[in-house]
């Protein structure tokens, strides 16, 4: 394979991995804290839409960007009073977010913009474009170093980079902050959190939130970022694959990118080599489309070994008599 | 009252002032008063249900007492939360341990304790700290340990210290030596009298009442809600306490005449069992019981009894060894019906009867003849069952067993833990078993019906029947055994018999010692 091409379907994975990556640490901070969220989907769902539609009328991303954060987020505190205030069912609470954010997008989209449900096309000016790092102009030249930099690491747009950052981040509050030690502690062992006097409560609250924070500029990155607008149902199950790409990960922020990047390049590779020749047979468009939600299944299926999910999680703390 | 307002009684570091709490139209807590004297150990007994563990939860903010105040070093406190509490110098050290399993010990104590933003500071002073109170206090553990690791007695030690850690002048402590093997609790009881020297104040919630008299300056009893009484523990004896817990005489030694013991009636050799992690549970594990014997089985819980249990019983399958009764071997490679080891005369009364013992939505009459309601005399015709039949035999057993309330349509959720505990023991000793296992049957249970149920185990051995007991309680092991099995890590440790054994000596082989052995050596 040439190194050129190469390059090119790696900086392709790291653009298709961005929204994966984003929902994925959303998730891993909801889950380390007891609260599963199957509605990352929806999440992101709502978040594209909002931003989709807030560019569309008012020209700037960074105005839709806040529009798809405070979608997210308020859907997030539908999950949190779900699932922490009223102690319901967290998985039919996540569903259900799913279920509104299909059904309201694409009713509100229509009503609004009457294209089929779709917002409208957004304008270079719109949206979040590719940022070229200094030097990538003129080192391109250079062998190797050259397309490496300019290709795979220069020239995403600035949402990208914060997901990368995002990582490194994640990793810093969890590990080695007040705050993450609690939202870790919530997680396995609600009991021990409020004996301390630290409340259950708030922490979860906290957590919930930014999931919706992050899910938010996942769904944002889909229609202002990687699309130039809105399409119904243009999450195509991200979220589920950033659910599978956590437990893959193990609730760990490092090797959460190493599994988005994973699923990232899957799918990179699926679209660049459409109708892929092995030993005189044509793979089908098809089979490589689906490669990324096959490689979910066989994930999901215990081929990762046993992932240990924060133990207390999926379940409503109640003090016990 | 308005003069004893102002006057500060110093001499007491907690003073509960007419407490009273209740949920719903269950009154936990009714009018209570509670002294408890500055640097002492101070004992509360009660059966379950008697609201100790309410009382405690008010004191630590967990809830709230719908009347009556809390003084602190004569100080009227209010306590809101668990933040409060500790604020006001009480730390508690939960039965069921309140700590982070996969965080090392320092995460643990500084959870909720931490000094600022970012763990790092926090974590060197709680190493110092960690230190110096080891030091003081014979309190070791390894501050970079991970708690799943360590063993229960450790993670207590971690509890007593996160309390020390937050500065605590009183600490409570609920059911502390449930899960403690002897030496354990010795070990804890030492360092309880150390803290008491250095004046701190101790609140020991507990049923054992030997306990109680051994390391306690002061007792009080609860009984149905209400303080009954609180003495000197020196001028009071165990079965004073126990009449006043049960509200009656109780006899708290169980009377047997020696055992009789006829042929052997179950015999297993060489069981072994590896479970799904690939961890040996049971390692060659031998023995038999004989007619008209009770075989106790005693150690630590997870020591390999609750599998061995399962094994005979059908209901877990052994990787090697047999299990002779009556002269044929049972099969052992798969789970059996349990069906077929009933119809054979093995019956089993379960560790955990909630889960295994009991359907805890079924009324009475279902549970005292299921697993048993394919018999004839429960037969109606064209397949059906006699619903009459099943309630009358009902009506026999709740008499005979003194099942409370006597009610044959109750749902079993809605028992006591006594009786629920009654009712398995009931459908099991009254189908006539010649070999009845026995799992835990007191767990959870008052003391007033332990001696009844207890009193059914020994007249079933006087009947000519076989019974394996397991029990992590080493005084009813003790109390009821004619010959004792001591298990640890999977093996036997020792085999005594009951009456030529002694609480030391038990305790040594739960901790995998043979005094006799190493003598030899």
């Amino acid at each position: 394979m040439d190194i050129d091409v190469f390059v090119q379907l790696m900086g392709s994975s790291l653009r298709l991995a961005t929204p994966l990556l984003l929902a994925c640490l959303a998730g891993l901070f909801s889950e380390r804290a007891g609260i599963f969220d199957i509605g990352l989907d929806g999440k992101m769902l709502a978040a594209a839409f909002a931003a989709g539609a807030v560019a569309a009328v008012s020209g700037s991303a960074w105005l839709g960007l806040l529009a798809g954060i405070g979608a997210s987020m308020a859907l997030s505190v539908v999950h949190g009073l779900a699932s922490i205030t009223l102690r319901g069912n967290q998985l039919i609470s996540g569903v259900a977010i799913n279920f509104l954010a299909s059904g309201m997008t694409a009713l509100i989209g229509q009503n609004w913009f009457h294209q089929g449900g779709q917002t409208p096309q957004l304008t270079a000016d719109s949206r979040f474009l590719g940022i070229q790092l200094p030097f990538a102009e003129g080192l391109s030249s250079v062998p190797i170093v050259g397309p490496i930099y300019s290709n795979f690491i220069s020239g995403h747009n600035i949402l990208v980079y914060i997901a990368l950052l995002t990582v490194p981040l994640t990793w810093w509050i969890l590990f080695r902050t007040r705050f993450g030690l609690r939202l870790r502690a919530v997680g396995e062992n609600p009991g021990a959190v409020d004996t301390a006097g630290i409340s259950v409560v708030v922490q979860r609250y906290q957590a919930v939130l930014i999931c919706g924070l992050l899910c938010g500029i996942s769904g944002a990155y889909l229609s202002t970022g990687m699309s130039a607008g809105f399409v119904r149902e243009m999450t195509a199950g991200k979220g589920f694959i950033a659910l599978a790409a956590l437990i893959f990960a193990k609730w760990k922020p490092w090797p959460a990118l190493g599994a988005c990047f994973l699923f990232g390049f899957l799918e990179a590779f699926g679209i660049r080599y459409q109708g892929f020749t092995i030993a005189g047979v044509t793979v089908p468009v098809q089979f490589m489309q689906a490669l990324p939600y096959i490689l979910t299944v066989v994930i999901l299926a215990g081929f990762v070994g046993k992932a240990i999910p924060p133990k207390a999680g999926g379940q409503p703390y109640v003090k016990e008599r | 009252m308005q003069n004893q307002a102002g006057r500060i009684d110093s001499a007491l570091a907690i003073e509960l002032v007419g407490i009273s709490k209740s949920f719903g139209p269950v009154q936990a807590n009714r009018d209570i008063h509670l002294p408890v004297r500055r640097g002492t150990i101070h004992g509360i007994v009660g059966e379950n249900g008697a609201g100790k563990s309410t009382l405690m939860s008010i004191l630590y903010g967990f809830y709230q007492a719908d009347s009556g105040e809390i003084r602190i070093n004569g100080q009227r406190t209010e306590i809101p939360d668990s933040l409060a509490a500790i604020s006001a110098g009480i730390g508690m050290v939960h039965q069921h341990f309140m700590l982070v399993q996969p965080f090392t010990v320092l995460e643990n104590i500084i959870l909720g304790a931490e000094d600022g933003p970012l763990l790092r500071p926090s974590l060197a002073k709680a190493r110092s700290e960690l230190e110096r109170l080891a030091n003081e206090y014979e309190l070791r553990v390894d501050p970079d340990a991970v708690v799943s690791e360590l063993s229960v007695g450790a993670q207590q030690r971690v509890e007593i210290l996160k309390a020390l850690y937050r500065e605590c002048d009183i600490l409570i402590l609920d059911e502390p030596t449930g899960v403690l093997t002897p030496a354990e609790a010795d070990h804890l009881f030492r360092i309880l009298e150390h803290l008491k020297s250095e004046g701190k104040t101790i609140i020991l919630i507990t049923h054992k009442l030997r306990e109680i008299m051994a390391v306690t300056d002061e007792v009080s009893i609860m009984r149905r809600g209400e303080m009954v009484k609180t003495l000197v523990t020196s001028e009071t004896s165990p079965s004073e306490l126990a009449e006043l817990m049960v509200g009656r005489r109780v006899l708290l030694r169980v009377e047997k005449t020696p055992a009789k013991p006829g042929p052997v009636a179950l015999e297993a050799k060489d069981l072994t069992l590896i479970d799904d992690k690939g961890v040996e549970r049971l390692r060659s594990v031998s023995l038999n019981v004989r007619e008209g014997e009770i075989l106790g089985i005693a150690g630590v819980a997870g020591n390999g009894q609750s599998e061995l249990l399962e094994v005979l019983a059908g209901i877990a399958v052994a990787n090697s060894g047999t299990v002779t009764f009556r002269g044929q071997d049972l099969d052992l490679s798969k789970i059996t019906n349990a069906n077929q080891r009933r119809k054979l005369g093995i019956a089993h009364v379960p560790e955990d009867r909630h889960r295994r013992g009991l359907v805890m939505p079924y009324q009475t009459w279902e549970n005292t003849a299921f697993g048993y309601h394919g018999q004839p005399r429960f037969e109606a015709g064209y397949g059906l069952m006699s619903r009459g039949e099943m309630r009358n035999d009902a009506v026999g057993k709740i008499e005979r067993f003194d099942i409370r309330p006597p009610d044959t349509n109750l749902k079993s959720a809605n028992f006591s833990g006594g009786n629920q505990q009654k009712i398995v023991l009931a459908r099991e000793i009254e189908s006539d078993p010649d070999v009845l296992l026995v799992g835990q049957p007191t767990r959870g249970v008052d003391i007033g019906a332990i001696e009844f149920i207890h009193q059914q185990i020994v007249t079933l051995r006087d009947r000519g029947k076989a019974i394996i007991l397991v029990s992590v309680e080493l005084d009813e092991i003790q109390a009821l055994s004619d010959r004792i099995i001591v298990m640890f890590d999977g093996r036997v440790s020792g085999e005594r018999l009951s009456s030529e054994t002694d609480e030391r000596e038990l305790g040594l082989l739960m901790a995998g010692i043979d005094p006799e052995k190493s003598e030899g050596a």
